[in-house]
């Protein structure tokens, strides 16, 4: 099945002795010349490099400054280093999260402090060479953005960020990743992340609505384009191509029927995620941002929900006012955006939707928290509701719901080891083995409770399982989207 | 990047074996594909395939998932329109590896 090693689950969590170097060779493709020039970065590695990097990194400095404080404050205590999933995984000592800052942080002191300018040595302070570059290359692609770590740290480092910084200092000396850049030219000249043109997209909508009502015998629309509706929905483009996350979309297009509320997809805003935010591109995220500005004005919507998808979720709710605001032609009474599980979750507490729980008695389920809602975003009026909201609306669709083991839920959750722009093929054998954690704590519940079943709000965690779950003796279907759950449950025609 | 010989033709590949160029698809090197993934294209392989050039003409995308499982179900019979059957094809995933076969680019995104 694979040309690796694939990490044995324990009955309980055991860190791994340090193997050193094991992922040095876990690269992915570098971006094509095109794709990079599209972004707005130089197309190949750029002859003065070093410079050019040094010179961002300054820029970064001033701009972002939790970067440098974040680079400044790390004491080496130790905290984060059993924290991270691809540690844990793959046993390479540049996979903990502090390994990891040091990267950048050696460059930093080098160029901005100046015991690393006078006495480099005694400060573990390096230049930016070739082989530095590369280590870049590799091991800030097998950070999944995750924030697991900050979590545990007790000054709160955020590696993520980190990450994010690194990234973009590669972008800008011509060294991109093809899987990210590549995605993100796609959004620029078709609208989405998968490369699905119009035509394409309304026939796939209209395929679906056929399937609605050849299994429920109700007319359930999904419309496209539709001027004047009262919702826009911004959901990943995978909704709309991939298993199970097609039942989701399936899912919010019932509740939209049963709330009797106008809704309607956008052709030009038909993705919800923003890689911009992977690559630690402000003006990248950016741009992709405004185009869900743009589809509100065009459609005259009154609001935006977004879908399932965690990444797009952080971006819409702690970034979107700032990179594509105001919204002030938005109605003020629902807040800006809204996510589907605040929806769904508000009219189940009005009772204005009737679910049946035994729809779902097939499935013992538990819950799989995507770390960017999780750890980077909120839902609901209460603190903690983005772990509250999507458990409510699960056991209100469910019979049998059981949680994994605390430290592997909520805000301690872990990545599902394809987040943060590592979703790719070229990146199997990090991502098999960067699941493991979750893997094991999913076997617990399997056995104590019987769960067959695990659900996500979240594309990339989505596909990642569908992939992953086989390697580690699971059904690659055993991963569902809540909204799918919903969408068994609910009782169509029953509300006038 | 990289080439494969079909029947004394060479095509470009990239990285991860998709053609480079659409338009340099043909059967012989659909063929090559698979045995290389230790495949044998048989009659059943090639419904799926010719499916998805037609699509692909259209809509210039490939379909998705249960978009395939749908028509491969009304062209084949019900017990053959879920994606349980086409993995049985296609074990890589018939949305990757099908389309490579059929010479298409790669689906991309969180998929």
């Amino acid at each position: 099945m694979a040309d690796f090693e694939i990490p044995q689950l324990k009955e309980y969590p055991v860190i791994p002795t340090i193997q050193e170097g094991v992922m040095a060779h876990s690269k992915p493709f570098v971006a094509k010349e095109e794709f990079q020039q599209q972004l707005g970065f130089p197309g190949e590695l750029v002859d003065n490099w070093q410079q050019v990097a040094y010179d961002k990194m300054e820029e970064l400095n001033g701009k972002y400054r939790s970067l440098q404080v974040f680079l400044d404050s790390c004491v080496k205590c130790g905290a984060c280093t059993d924290k991270c999933h691809y540690y844990l995984g793959t046993s390479d000592p540049k996979n903990m999260p502090v390994a990891r800052q040091d990267l950048y942080r050696k460059v930093y002191r080098r160029k901005f402090t100046f015991a690393g300018k006078y006495f480099p040595k005694l400060v573990g302070a390096v230049d930016l060479t070739k082989e530095v570059l590369d280590d870049w290359y590799s091991y800030f692609h097998q950070c999944s953005q995750c924030r697991r770590c900050s979590v545990f740290c007790p000054y709160g480092i955020d590696t993520a960020e980190i990450s994010m910084a690194a990234r973009e200092v590669m972008d800008c000396i011509g060294v991109g990743q093809k899987y990210c850049n590549e995605i993100i030219a796609k959004v620029y000249k078709i609208g989405n992340n998968l490369g699905l043109p119009e035509p394409a997209l309304a026939d796939t909508l209209e395929g679906l609505e056929e399937d609605i009502e050849d299994d429920t015998g109700v007319a359930v629309k999904l419309p496209l384009d539709q001027k004047g509706a009262e919702i826009l929905l911004v959901t990943p483009s995978a909704d709309f191509f991939a298993e199970p996350h097609v039942d989701g979309l399936i899912g919010y297009a019932k509740v939209f029927h049963e709330a009797g509320i106008s809704w309607t997809l956008s052709s030009h805003a038909s993705e919800a995620a923003n890689f911009g935010m992977f690559i630690g591109s402000y003006e990248n995220m950016r741009k992709v941002s405004l185009r869900i500005r743009e589809a509100a004005l065009d459609l005259g919507v009154k609001r935006i929900i977004f879908g399932e998808c965690g990444h797009a979720w952080r971006v819409a709710y702690s970034f979107l006012n700032t990179l594509a605001g105001p919204f002030d032609f938005l109605d003020p009474k629902y807040p800006v955006p809204q996510h589907i599980m605040e929806f769904t979750y508000d009219l189940i507490q009005r009772k204005a939707i009737t679910l049946d729980k035994s729809a779902n008695d097939d499935m013992v389920l538990t819950y799989h928290d995507s770390c960017n809602v999780a750890r980077a975003s909120r839902m609901g009026p209460m603190p903690g509701g983005q772990f509250v909201l999507p458990r409510e609306v699960i056991k209100a669709c469910c019979n049998h719901f059981y949680d994994m083991p605390q430290d592997t839920i909520h805000d301690a959750t872990y990545c599902c080891g394809g987040g943060g722009g590592l979703l790719t093929d070229d990146l199997m054998e990090l991502r098999v083995k960067g699941a493991m954690p979750r893997m094991e704590a999913l076997k617990h519940v399997v056995e104590e409770h019987g769960v067959t079943h695990m659900a996500a709000i979240c594309a990339i965690c989505k596909s990642q399982f569908t992939k992953v779950l086989p390697y580690y003796g699971f059904k690659m279907d055993s991963i569902v989207s809540v909204h799918q759950l919903v969408s068994n449950a609910i009782v169509l025609g029953n509300k006038q | 990047m990289g080439t494969i010989e079909a029947n004394g033709k060479t095509y470009e590949t990239d990285e991860e074996g998709y053609l480079a160029d659409l338009n340099s698809w043909d059967k012989d090197v659909a063929d090559v594909m698979a045995k290389i993934d230790d495949c044998d294209l048989t009659d059943s392989h090639w419904e799926v395939i010719n499916f998805l050039r037609e699509y692909y003409e259209e809509y210039q995308i490939a379909p998705a998932v249960r978009v395939l499982t749908k028509a491969i179900g009304k062209k084949l019979g019900k017990d053959k329109g879920n994606s349980k059957y086409l993995y049985e094809l296609f074990p890589y995933g018939p949305a990757k590896q099908a389309c490579k076969y059929a010479g298409l680019p790669k689906p991309t995104g969180c998929v």
